[in-house]
């Protein structure tokens, strides 16, 4: 079973019905024993990292976490559940994240062009590539064409290079998939990204990391 | 690099998909679950259902759609219509859909765009705007004006000072929809279009005039959209996605392709 975390961000279900839709059990929920118990944990989520943060503490979803990554469970983090497992977000006048892996997420400056000069808005909304920089199981039978959709106003950067699973363009270059051990997190919405998306998720459905 | 996006959408009444010029009579032209899923699987880059059901009481039949829809596609897709509250935005977005979208509610009560960016995130609320052209006046200093009730009703409100004040109270995108080009097939108001995109920071869908898919490389190079939304010409087999995208790639607008 896969715990789907809830700490009242916004729009879970979308992630619980994709999921479904690959013949895999999951669950929405808080409770801690049965995120304890859960054979993967996934911690989506949209809005913002300060309110986020304070409810996942809230309900002790933080500990949660540290735990189900020292358990080694696969932890897959999409969109706002990426940008919490770093250090820190500059949303919210500056936010302490969990740290489960060394970056930090900053906001996308106002004034960005293309490279044929069109000005790029904000939030980053739409699909874009994913150049993958290392492979991994999760990424298995991804192509350079392939594209994913995002929609976020603040983008990750990992400390070390070695946890930058893959990269995005978009005025900068960002982290948008990042990972460490047990862990695997994409800025990008894969429950959204059509067939692509839905080929990362069942690769993450069957990953033994 | 980002690709412009490709919109399906699909008016619904009473749980159908229903298509009218100008507002003037409506047929129904098939399922709205079935025909997402056609646009999906030949890779449309997201989908608006506009739900034209005239009685409050039938709601239901709409969120259900909304469910089903989430439950077989797995890309983005907003709803628009009758939505007025920040209980109709919960409930919409509950039931699966990515965004919710005001237009005339909005124009009425502009909180509720605050209230729905608080509440769920700016991503999730889409500012629809239909405008007319209109003498350039003290009050519309753009030529633009606000109308609703299927361009019935003047507002007195200039479109580039709405669109602005959309994006300050909090929407996360603008759907921008002509009128005077509605239905028309002869293509979309780009004047307006880039008028619009080039002031505001947020993403701007165009909307109305869409016929062939000319019409789309204009809008999305010259009219400096970031999405262009189409019906009928693909609604009656007039035109696929994958024709649409393919000339677009021709014209040199970075498109997503569809990849089994």
């Amino acid at each position: 079973m896969i715990a789907i975390i809830d700490y009242d961000a916004g729009n879970l279900t979308s992630v619980e019905r994709a999921v479904r839709f690959l013949g895999e059990d999951c669950t929405v929920t808080r409770d801690l024993d049965l995120i304890s118990n859960a054979e993967r944990v996934i911690f989506p989520g949209v809005g913002a990292a300060g309110s986020a943060m304070e409810s996942l503490k809230k309900y002790g979803l933080d500990k949660a976490l540290h735990e189900a990554m020292k358990a080694g469970k696969p932890v897959l983090g999409i969109c706002l559940g990426t940008q919490i497992i770093t250090s820190f977000s500059e949303e919210n006048q500056g936010t302490q994240c969990l740290g489960l892996v060394e970056g930090e997420v900053l906001c996308f400056p106002d004034d960005m062009k293309s490279p044929d000069g069109e000005k790029l808005k904000v939030p980053h909304m739409g699909w874009n590539n994913v150049k993958v920089l290392k492979d991994h199981p999760v990424l298995a039978g991804l192509k350079p064409e392939h594209q994913f959709y995002f929609v976020h106003s603040y983008y990750p950067m990992a400390k070390e290079a070695g946890n930058v699973l893959a990269q995005t363009e978009y005025g900068l270059t960002f982290s948008s998939v990042m990972g460490r051990d047990n862990l695997i997190a994409t800025q990008f919405h894969p429950e959204k990204s059509g067939k692509p998306g839905l080929a990362l998720l069942k690769n993450f459905i069957a990953w033994k990391p | 690099m980002l690709s412009k996006r490709v919109i399906v959408c699909l008016d619904v009444r009473d749980g159908k998909t229903t298509k009218g010029i100008k507002f003037k009579g409506n047929v129904d032209i098939g399922d709205p679950v079935d025909m997402a899923r056609i646009y999906y699987e030949a890779g449309c880059d997201e989908l608006v259902f506009y739900d034209i059901t005239a009685s409050h009481e039938k709601r239901g039949i709409m969120i259900d759609v909304v469910r089903r829809v989430a439950e077989t596609i797995f890309i983005p897709f907003s709803v628009g219509g009758g939505i007025s509250s920040v209980e109709d935005m919960r409930d919409v977005l509950l039931a699966g859909a990515e965004k919710i979208s005001v237009n005339s509610a909005a124009v009425k009560n502009p909180k509720i765009i605050t209230e729905g960016a608080e509440a769920f995130g700016n991503q999730c609320v889409v500012l629809g705007m239909d405008v007319k052209k209109v003498e350039k006046s003290e009050k519309i200093p753009s030529g633009y004006e606000i109308v609703i009730n299927g361009g019935r009703t003047y507002m007195g409100i200039d479109a580039l000072w709405w669109a602005q004040e959309g994006e300050r109270l909090g929407a996360g995108e603008i759907c921008l929809n002509s009128i005077d080009a509605d239905g028309t097939k002869e293509g979309y108001e780009l004047e307006l279009t880039a008028l619009i995109s080039e002031n505001v920071n947020i993403p701007v869908i165009a909307s109305g005039g869409g016929g062939i898919p000319q019409h789309l490389a204009d809008v999305l190079k010259e009219g400096k959209a970031d999405a262009a939304l189409i019906a009928s010409m693909v609604h009656y087999g007039t035109y696929t996605i994958p024709e649409i995208k393919e000339h677009l790639k021709s014209q040199g607008v970075p498109v997503r392709d569809q990849l089994q």
